[in-house]
């Protein structure tokens, strides 16, 4: 690219530069998305707008054209770690202004699998869609994860597994919750390549969840739910 | 990929190996160290290792395919290999056995060996001769490492070693594989397998036709 051709994001109007925001978190440019946050803050927008508007919405469409096959999983990682530098730079100002809450989770890979790429993009994109995630990190056990629901009393039990050989675990985790009489006081929802909607249904999960994009639908539907029973009850 | 024995005889009487393409050069081995010229191999894509849910339908056209052709006995090169017994209920609709166990990795290193090391490989990256052969095509390309060395912390950031599973005695095979293991920043065990539980299987499936 010559320098004629150079984008100074800085020239850019407000719904060029998110437009601009959009296409760079689309190629995975880190720098480009910490600059055009910067940019929009200073410009006295909220940290709950720069990250709705431009994070969410850019990785909105990221996420639709993996769904398409457009875009492949190295370049949705360039996106996300993209987009993780972007709310590096929110979620402290995100704290500090009370942005919404939609609700909490906590999320984590089960026993046996320490594969977290689906499970990290998922809680990036709950985060910003305004759930407080906990996320447990890999290999985690019934213990592991029925101490992480005493502690943090999420609404949200999100479970994650790459592996055929560890996907059944997630049943061990619902079946004792079952057992200890807590099963229905969460919503819980799964996920990872090898899992599908009958499986989730049959390990007695709430959902099962696709992809990311359907994680965080999924999410707020179940917390539309629970509001409209609390108001009903 | 047809074995060039496949000629010699009517289907009737041979036998068809559908397998994995990450394992047809060892088969070819063993069939001709063991002198089975009535097995001919088909191999479906070693791709679908990246796409385990392609495996079990691509193998249900492929074995109805050899039916076609004539084939009585069929066996299928694959373990479990991620398909969650998916691939099991094909053979089952087919009435044909696989190689037994979750992947070929177990297989090489041999099934009752893996079941009984239990969790110890629970961060263990394997490397096979195919592996170590096609690393840079099959891995670093696909996974965009070799333009975004950035991104190995985030496939390979819970792996701790790297251990080569090696089929044939290969020194520049060793060295690919010891080259795959830096590039992933992981440490490096070397093991010599052979073909592990590979070729009783293919034994047992060239012995029943």
């Amino acid at each position: 690219m010559s320098d004629e051709d150079e984008i100074i994001l800085s020239e850019l109007d407000d719904d060029e530069l998110v437009a601009q925001m959009h296409d760079d978190l689309y190629d995975g440019l880190k720098e480009e998305i910490e600059e055009g946050t910067n940019i929009l803050l200073g410009r006295g927008w909220t940290p709950y707008d720069v990250l709705t508007k431009a994070l969410v919405e850019g990785m909105r469409i990221v996420g639709i054209d993996f769904r398409d096959g457009i875009l492949f999983v190295p370049e949705v990682l360039l996106a996300a770690n993209a987009m993780k530098s972007g709310m590096t730079i929110l979620r402290p100002l995100l704290a500090e202004t009370g942005a919404p809450k939609l609700g909490s989770m906590v999320i984590g890979t089960v026993k046996g699998d320490i594969h977290d790429i689906g499970k990290n993009l998922v809680g990036m994109m709950m985060e910003g869609a305004g759930f407080d995630v906990h996320d447990i990190g890999i290999n985690t056990d019934v213990d592991g994860y029925l101490a992480a629901i005493d502690e943090h009393q999420p609404d949200i039990l999100g479970m994650s597994a790459l592996l055929t050989t560890t996907m059944p675990y997630m049943k061990v985790v619902i079946d004792t919750m079952i057992e200890k009489g807590m099963r229905d006081d969460y919503t819980i929802l799964v996920g990872g390549a090898p899992l599908n909607e009958d499986f989730g249904k049959a390990i007695g999960a709430d959902a099962y969840c696709r992809d990311a994009a359907v994680a965080v639908e999924t999410a707020k539907e179940f917390m539309a739910r629970k509001h409209n029973q609390m108001a009903t009850g | 990929m047809t074995s060039k024995l496949q000629a010699e005889a009517s289907p009737a009487k041979r036998v068809r190996v559908i397998g994995c393409g990450m394992i047809a050069r060892e088969v070819l081995a063993i069939n001709e160290q063991l002198g089975f010229d009535h097995v001919d191999l088909k191999c479906l894509p070693a791709e679908y290792h990246h796409h385990p849910e392609r495996i079990a339908p691509e193998m249900d056209k492929a074995i109805a395919r050899a039916r076609e052709e004539g084939f009585e006995n069929i066996f299928v090169g694959y373990a479990d290999c991620g398909t969650g017994g998916e691939l099991d209920k094909v053979c089952m609709k087919h009435g044909v056995e696989r190689i037994a166990g979750p992947h070929c990795f177990s297989f090489y290193m041999g099934n009752q060996q893996f079941a009984e090391a239990d969790g110890d490989y629970l961060t263990t990256f394997f490397i096979t001769d195919f592996l170590a052969r096609h690393f840079e095509t099959f891995m670093k390309r696909p996974l965009g490492l070799d333009r975004h060395p950035e991104l190995l912390p985030m496939y390979f950031g819970n792996y701790t070693r790297a251990l080569y599973l090696a089929q044939t005695e290969d020194p520049e095979l060793e060295a690919n594989a010891r080259e795959a293991a830096d590039f992933l920043g992981l440490e490096y065990e070397y093991r010599f397998t052979g073909f592990g539980d590979l070729t009783p299987a293919l034994s047992e499936a060239a012995n029943s036709a």
